[in-house]
């Protein structure tokens, strides 16, 4: 089962769950996904000890993808 | 565009700063050092003439030592500043947050992070400990640390989101977050050890062993 889940609040939120064999589930997971880059947050996914890419576009294949809030210096 | 990225996409707001890397972490590193040293030593100076001078002028070369002291230590105060738990707590979603951080460190970072309240995240720069609202690298080695004030756009999340959102910026691009970060203070990491807080201590000492 894979998940896409926002940092907030609230420690953190689980937006969507989709398997490889649920192309719904994925279609309303990659729905809430785009809503939330178009509310300004951003898509990681943790690739392991020490590395996590950017994603743009809801990977269906992993297992967990975190939307983040940008980062500033100051 | 492409569908993945391993460059920090918050570089677009920081257009004008060149890329950081191991080679402009030296030369930071470098001058910080000398500075300090000029620093300490024309105040030392002064205070060393004044006395050769003229003895009677002693207080007015107290002053000058003072100076030579405060200073720096102002510097590594301000760096520690970085590793200071920050803003509210919200103690109701602090231990889910807490959870899915620890998710995201491996054993050793885990007990690190629960005692300290400090991620330490080995990079290709070094050795970062990672707070709520900065971060520190120590690099050489162990034998010296920058210190970084950079923190989340969401002041609502819990301190341990704070921190998770800081890795995984970090962990997507090292040099692209040292780079949107602001540098405070580079120096020996046994002056930032004592600005900083007593139980945060063990985390640093973890980044210069691994380093």
């Amino acid at each position: 089962m894979s998940r896409l889940i926002r940092m907030d609040s609230t420690g953190h939120s689980t937006l969507a769950e989709w398997t490889a064999a649920d192309d719904t589930g994925f279609r309303e997971a990659s729905e809430a996904f785009r809503r939330e880059l178009d509310g300004g947050y951003i898509g990681v996914v943790s690739d392991g000890p020490g590395h996590a890419t950017q994603v743009r576009e809801l990977p269906a294949d992993a297992d967990l993808v975190i939307m983040r809030r940008p980062i500033a210096g100051g | 565009m492409p569908a993945a990225s391993e460059v920090l996409s918050e570089l677009a707001s920081v257009p004008w700063r060149r890329r950081a890397g191991a080679a402009s972490l030296r030369t930071r590193g470098r001058i910080w050092k000398w500075f300090t040293v000029v620093y300490v030593a024309q105040w030392v100076a002064v205070a060393a003439l004044l006395l050769a001078l003229n003895p009677m002028s002693a207080p007015v070369a107290a002053v000058g030592l003072a100076m030579a002291w405060i200073v720096p230590n102002l510097y590594a105060a301000r760096g520690a500043t970085t590793l200071r738990p920050k803003g509210p707590r919200h103690e109701h979603a602090e231990p889910l947050a807490q959870g899915f951080l620890g998710d995201l460190l491996g054993h050793d970072e885990r007990e690190i992070q629960r005692h300290t309240g400090l991620a330490v995240e080995p990079g290709r720069l070094g050795t970062w400990v990672v707070g709520e609202r900065g971060a520190a690298l120590v690099t050489d080695g162990g034998r010296r640390v920058h210190c970084f004030c950079i923190r989340t756009t969401d002041p609502e999340l819990p301190p341990s989101d704070r921190i998770a959102h800081l890795l995984l910026a970090l962990r997507t691009d090292e040099e692209g977050f040292a780079t949107v970060a602001n540098h405070t203070f580079a120096g020996a990491p046994w002056r930032l050890s004592r600005r900083i807080d007593r139980h945060a201590r063990p985390a640093l000492a973890a980044a210069q062993r691994r380093t």
